[in-house]
């Protein structure tokens, strides 16, 4: 007994040691690049710092500090109205495109192949591709409604357009990448739940509320989490397109975490402001899941 | 009584089906406009002059093809440095991340140890971390280690997500055990098992997650503004983001290496379709 198991505990350990060793490079990554910047950005956060001159400590003036920082609560606001026309647009578009693209029709496959592109272009290239369509002067954009009889608009330029303009370029960008996720969920469903609906004489309308909407319970999930995480800290396309301006308008949480870590060197402060974020982002999800779980029975 | 009402319902329902045909199509059509013009007008505005790129109202066609743009894109700053940087960051990470994972993946399937299962925990649990609270703990990490304006400062920090390793853990768990048995029985080691089976057969979700991870690192901005500073470090989104800052009037320019910055993507697009939309539809099974 104890002759032949002798082989085999070395085998379970040299399983182990491989275990442990192909496990390494991504679990050490994770724990230096992912991990513990949770708990240093809480560090930080406690203390003044201008990455030049050593770190105060503070305690939690920085938090203190942000409950009366106009700025920040702007940005908040800004945010969340920014969140609150994104995502259900955003939803309504890309499962209306997907709806429309998985019917049993010809070409529909060509339609869809367009309705994907933007999806592999950068936030940067496609952000300058509409800021030129928006341009107050020379943009196609104020052409064409010129043609219709509207005035032309400063759109970027504007207080009350620039985050409306914004959004728009947003959901370019990604609503065909929802589609896509929307698509394989409508895959999804058997047909024969429609069939047995038809024979019952329910119309399409019925169908797509009582069959479809529900099905998808997982999918709008999905969708809706991972674009409202994705929201809350929307940067390239603001950054490139207005800087957060005009006045302000646009000043993101996220673009005002920028400008206050990495312009004004506030970094301790910039820290206590993206950790705001980042509870207000859990606290989002965490609801939603909540929401659409209790929804599902 | 038999005839008459039923020949009317069936041409109700034909009609109304050529309608709501008609209608899709016509929708179609509109968001396709939609989606292309403006990579029809970017392509555009790249070929116009200085002069003409402003014009309003607008021109659709350039009257002369001012190709010079792409030429003076290359010149007025180091464009193929950003172009090569982007290209070897790109590339690096896809490698080294696709290997990293792959081994944790398999380890998490395949192999066994104590801690297996809270390790994995551990590992998914970091899908839940937003990126914006990273972003200054991890600079300041990198710059402690020397990195900031390096390569190390843009690839190191990039090779690290929970995702590919979920994916191809699923992967992993999902091939018939014969095969590595069969591979053990014959006396080949863990990482034998590894290296000439389970790899092998994990070539189609490598390939889809490398153009996934390729096309996210050529597209990523905010990273490499937060790490680099001089200008031979850019990487391109950064280099034609700071171009349109510095030459903010000049349109055609930057439409001129926006066309250029979009190139990867759209080739990879053309020929690797399939493997972006599998991409994607993988990232919805949670």
């Amino acid at each position: 007994m104890n002759v032949s198991s002798r082989p085999r505990l070395v085998a379970r350990h040299i399983e182990a040691i491989t275990g442990y060793l192909f496990l390494l490079p991504d679990l050490l990554g994770l724990l230096i690049f992912l991990i513990i910047p949770i708990a240093y950005a809480f560090f930080i956060s406690l203390h003044d710092w201008n990455a030049l001159s050593p770190m105060r400590w503070n305690g939690l003036d920085n938090y203190v500090k942000l409950l009366s920082d106009t700025q920040f609560w702007a940005s908040l606001k800004i945010t969340a109205i920014y969140t609150l026309i994104y995502v259900p647009v955003l939803y309504v578009i890309s499962l209306g495109l997907a709806l429309l693209v998985n019917q049993r029709l010809s070409f529909l496959r060509f339609f869809r192949t367009i309705f994907f592109v933007p999806v592999v272009l950068s936030l940067v290239v496609s952000s300058l591709m509409w800021k030129y369509i928006f341009d107050e002067r020379a943009g196609l954009l104020n052409f064409l409604i010129g043609l219709i009889g509207i005035p032309p608009q400063a759109w970027l330029g504007s207080v009350e357009l620039a985050l409306p303009s914004i959004i728009i370029v947003s959901v370019w960008i990604q609503m065909g990448y929802f589609m896509v996720i929307f698509i394989a969920g409508l895959q999804d469903i058997p047909r024969d739940y429609y069939e047995a609906a038809r024979i019952d004489g329910a119309n399409r309308v019925q169908m797509f509320f009582w069959i479809t909407l529900p099905l998808l319970k997982p999918t709008s999930l999905f969708v809706i989490v991972i674009s409202l995480i994705a929201s809350f800290q929307v940067f390239d396309q603001v950054w490139v397109m207005t800087r957060g301006g005009p006045s302000r308008a646009t000043q993101v949480t996220a673009v005002y975490i920028y400008q206050q870590a990495f312009q004004y060197l506030n970094l301790g402060y910039g820290s206590a402001v993206a950790f705001v974020l980042f509870v207000v982002i859990l606290g989002c999800s965490l609801i939603q899941f909540r929401l659409l779980r209790s929804t599902q029975s | 009584m038999s005839g008459i009402p039923t020949f009317t319902a069936s041409t109700n329902k034909r009609l109304y089906r050529r309608l709501s045909n008609v209608l899709s199509y016509s929708i179609c059509g509109v968001v396709a406009l939609i989606t292309a013009t403006p990579f029809v007008w970017m392509a555009l505005g790249s070929l116009k002059n200085a002069t003409e790129v402003v014009e309003y109202p607008p021109t659709f066609l350039p009257r002369q093809f001012a190709w010079n743009n792409y030429v003076e894109v290359f010149t007025s700053v180091p464009f193929l440095r950003y172009i090569f940087n982007s290209f070897l960051v790109a590339s690096t990470v896809t490698l080294v991340a696709l290997l990293f994972h792959s081994m944790a993946a398999y380890s998490l399937a395949r192999l066994r140890y104590p801690g297996r299962r809270i390790l994995f925990l551990v590992i998914i649990s970091t899908l839940m971390i937003p990126a914006s609270i990273t972003l200054i703990p991890t600079f300041i990490i990198v710059r402690s280690l020397g990195w900031l304006d390096t390569y190390w400062a843009l690839i190191v920090p990039a090779l690290f997500n929970a995702f590919g390793i979920f994916l191809l853990r699923q992967f992993y768990l999902s091939l018939p055990l014969e095969l590595e048995e069969a591979a053990r029985i014959d006396g080949a080691s863990p990482a034998g098992v590894f290296l000439h089976i389970a790899l092998p057969l994990s070539r189609p979700i490598l390939a889809t997650l490398a153009v996934f991870f390729w096309l996210a690192n050529w597209n990523n901005y905010l990273w490499p503004l937060i790490v680099t500073q001089s200008p031979e470090m850019r990487v391109i989104q950064l280099g034609i983001a700071s171009f349109a800052g510095e030459h903010s009037t000049q349109w055609q320019l930057i439409m001129a290496s926006s066309t250029v910055a979009a190139v990867p993507g759209l080739i990879l697009y053309v020929f690797l379709q399939n493997f972006l939309i599998e991409g994607i539809k993988m990232t919805g099974i949670k």
